[in-house]
């Protein structure tokens, strides 16, 4: 009897999770898969045709915002990177017994809302708001300077909304560095910037990697930042997405571009685990 | 135009917005009604003809009519600020007829409305209203293609056949008002900050001149640009042809890369315009009267010498209301004129009831003070009763047939702005 219990548990444990997913990502998942191949509009109907069209459509029509959303979306990362990197290592190394209130400060700006997060930034960018506004009448910018609606205002928005999401991986990974290991770097002589780049390093990539997929993947399928920042040749791909199915209503080109940013981003993450040299690409990422 | 030197408390929660455009820069909420949509949408067509002969209309509107009854209820659904809060012309009606009304400012933007409604529509359920409000729109044909829409009983609406402009009566989205009957209207125009543009724009021109390099707003309105492109060649985007839209594309194309569009923007183009950052834009009326009320800033509208459009607002009955004749008893009575009058007090908008304007200025004649002041301004603007030389400069938007040719505008236009 207990053994029945003991081998039905696993399966107990993932019951509420498993239904959870299967109700609200695998079903709409395959729905999309469907509409994607669908063809028809809103008034008379869609039906499943094997339409491929909507993937080439989508991809001629919209390549442009695809390949921009990739590049921002790396973009913001490696900012992420450099950004949060010495904050990751300062705060686990030299936090002390504050790393807790550190850590707090930097959660602290993530619990207002994203959106208006994003808008604080129109607000302090704008062109002759409080920061350009000083600059310009010193002489320092030109009068037609500006930064929102360019695309470096969408880059560092998403940089900016992301960031928690990078250091804290990072974080956890330096943290857990144990300091007997660079007792003995410093006891086979290695000098503090050895022990970085041989030690530390490598052994933080994990935390890194964990935030590079954490950060690179919505920061790529945002539509917010580009919306509120960006101007003109500036959208991204969510934008476009969020475009086909609320005011075009064409739903299997908005279902085939999901697919087909699902698809790049999937590639892209497996080919940087792979040149990572990792095997077990979610194993890592779940550490 | 002019303003009131003194922000006046009844302009203030007036001079509302327009209401097509009505956009939350993210729209969170229409997301995810949209992935209900999705989930919803069957693999059969929904769309239904429009009755084509009168007699084909009257006995669809008596087949539907037939049998029902007065319950004394209506659940009305409505834009944010398009109605006194106290909502004194809806206790009055409860007062005449004894019908009670639940009002709700829940319509936000016409695309996310129509993405909340259309799973439960096509599902024959309720969608909890009786009685809503909707723009003239892709939406608004798709609404009307679907069957959505009751049709209205013209027995049943005696003011608005005695009171409503003639105009109103063969729009060009449902001619003779099969379906939907005026609400209110608005305008889509030029604004433009006097604090950087000495010379009054009185053109579109002016929204291609280089010397505004990178302070032009356009809206992200397939529609609205749509407009813009065709006023500014010539041509009557009411009667253009798919032709006509891809000049105005490439009109709109070349404005963007050389570079005088700053960026394409929801109902969030007011505050950029006060801030500076944009110096003139694509604007709707209201808008710019309510910013400068709300803030003191003195942001200017015209109707370029080109024309512009005019948009309506519109009632109109889903197909699952449990209540229509309530619905249709309270529609009827805001084409009395007084109420009608003292909805356009309010609300700033252009009622469709032409004898309102005669009230107001009688209203305007009994009051004193500032009062006195704002009601006579109502009364004499040009934006609430077009004078006949601005109507005839006004326009109606392209109403787009079917959806092939939904398909074809946005796919002219949408690239534009997505860009």
């Amino acid at each position: 009897m207990s053994r029945v219990r003991a081998a039905l548990t696993p399966y107990a444990l993932i019951f509420p999770g498993g239904v959870w997913l299967a109700i609200f990502f695998v079903v709409p998942t395959v729905v999309m898969l469907s509409l994607s191949l669908q063809s028809g509009n809103v008034a008379d109907g869609f039906v499943f045709t094997w339409n491929w069209q909507s993937y080439v459509d989508g991809l001629t029509n919209y390549h442009d915002q695809i390949i921009r959303s990739l590049a921002y979306g790396l973009a913001a990362t490696l900012i992420q990177i450099v950004i949060g990197f010495p904050v990751a290592y300062w705060i686990a190394f030299k936090g002390g017994r504050h790393k807790s209130v550190y850590l707090f400060l930097l959660l602290l700006p993530f619990l207002v809302s994203f959106v208006l997060r994003t808008i604080s930034w129109q607000f302090l960018l704008s062109d002759n708001g409080m920061l350009l506004g000083p600059l310009k009448d010193l002489g320092l910018l030109p009068h037609d300077f500006r930064v929102l609606a360019t695309p470096y205002a969408v880059i560092g928005g998403l940089a900016y909304n992301f960031l928690p999401f990078m250091v804290l991986p990072m974080y956890v990974a330096l943290e857990r560095i144990d300091p007997r290991v660079l007792e003995a770097a410093n006891d086979l002589y290695a000098n503090k910037f050895q022990t970085f780049i041989r030690v530390v390093f490598p052994l933080s990539l994990p935390g890194v990697f964990a935030g590079v997929l954490m950060t690179f993947v919505p920061a790529t399928s945002d539509y917010v930042n580009a919306s509120v920042l960006g101007g003109t040749n500036t959208t991204m791909i969510g934008n476009v997405i969020q475009n086909q199915y609320l005011v075009t209503q064409d739903y299997p080109t908005a279902s085939a571009l999901s697919f087909t940013l699902m698809a790049l981003l999937l590639i892209g993450i497996f080919a940087y685990a792979k040149a990572l040299g990792t095997e077990d690409v979610l194993e890592v990422a779940a550490r | 135009m002019s303003n009131p030197s003194t922000p006046d408390p009844s302009f203030l929660r007036g001079l509302t917005q327009r209401r097509l455009g009505r956009r939350d820069a993210f729209r969170v909420a229409g997301f995810s009604a949209a992935g209900l949509a999705l989930a919803a949408c069957g693999v059969k067509g929904k769309g239904v003809a429009r009755p084509t002969t009168s007699a084909q209309a009257q006995s669809e509107v008596e087949k539907y009519w037939a049998g029902k009854v007065k319950n004394g209820h209506v659940d009305f659904a409505n834009w944010p600020l398009y109605m006194d809060p106290d909502h004194p012309e809806l206790k009055k009606f409860t007062e005449q007829t004894g019908i009670t009304v639940t009002y709700k400012e829940v319509i936000q933007e016409t695309t996310s409305w129509f993405a909340k409604i259309q799973p439960q529509l096509a599902a024959g359920q309720s969608i909890d209203y009786d009685l809503m409000v909707v723009t003239n729109s892709i939406q608004l044909t798709q609404l009307i293609k679907l069957g959505y829409l009751v049709p209205l009983d013209h027995e049943k609406l005696p003011n608005f056949t005695k009171n409503v402009g003639e105009r109103y009566k063969n729009e060009s989205f449902d001619p003779g008002n099969v379906f939907t009957v005026p609400y209110a209207s608005g305008m889509t125009g030029i604004a433009y900050n006097p604090k950087y543009i000495d010379t009054p724009p009185t053109s579109y021109a002016a929204l291609w001149d280089p010397k505004y390099k990178g302070k032009v707003g356009m809206m992200s309105d397939s529609q609205e640009i749509a407009n813009f492109g065709m006023f500014m060649l010539g041509i009557d985007p009411e009667k253009s042809t798919p032709a006509d839209w891809e000049k105005a594309a490439e009109k709109l194309r070349q404005q963007r890369d050389s570079g005088i569009v700053r960026k394409y923007y929801d109902q969030s183009y007011i505050d950029p315009l006060a801030k500076g950052d944009i110096w003139l834009c694509q604007a709707w009326s209201g808008d710019v009267f309510q910013k400068n009320l709300s803030d003191g800033t003195d942001l200017k509208f015209v109707i370029p010498d080109e024309g512009a459009t005019i948009w309506t607002d519109n009632f109109m009955i889903p197909k699952t209301a449990a209540n229509p004749v309530d619905a249709i008893t309270l529609i009827d009575f805001f084409y009395e004129p007084t109420i009608a009058a003292s909805m356009a007090e309010y609300i700033n908008y252009v009622p469709p009831v032409p004898a309102a304007q005669e009230i107001i200025r009688a209203d305007a004649a009994k009051a004193t003070g500032q009062d006195k002041k704002t009601l006579e301004m109502i009364a004499d603007s040009p934006l609430v009763f077009p004078s006949p030389e601005v109507y005839a400069k006004l326009r109606t938007y392209r109403t787009l047939a079917d959806a092939t040719e939904q398909k074809k505008f946005e796919g002219i236009f949408q690239p534009i702005t997505t860009s």
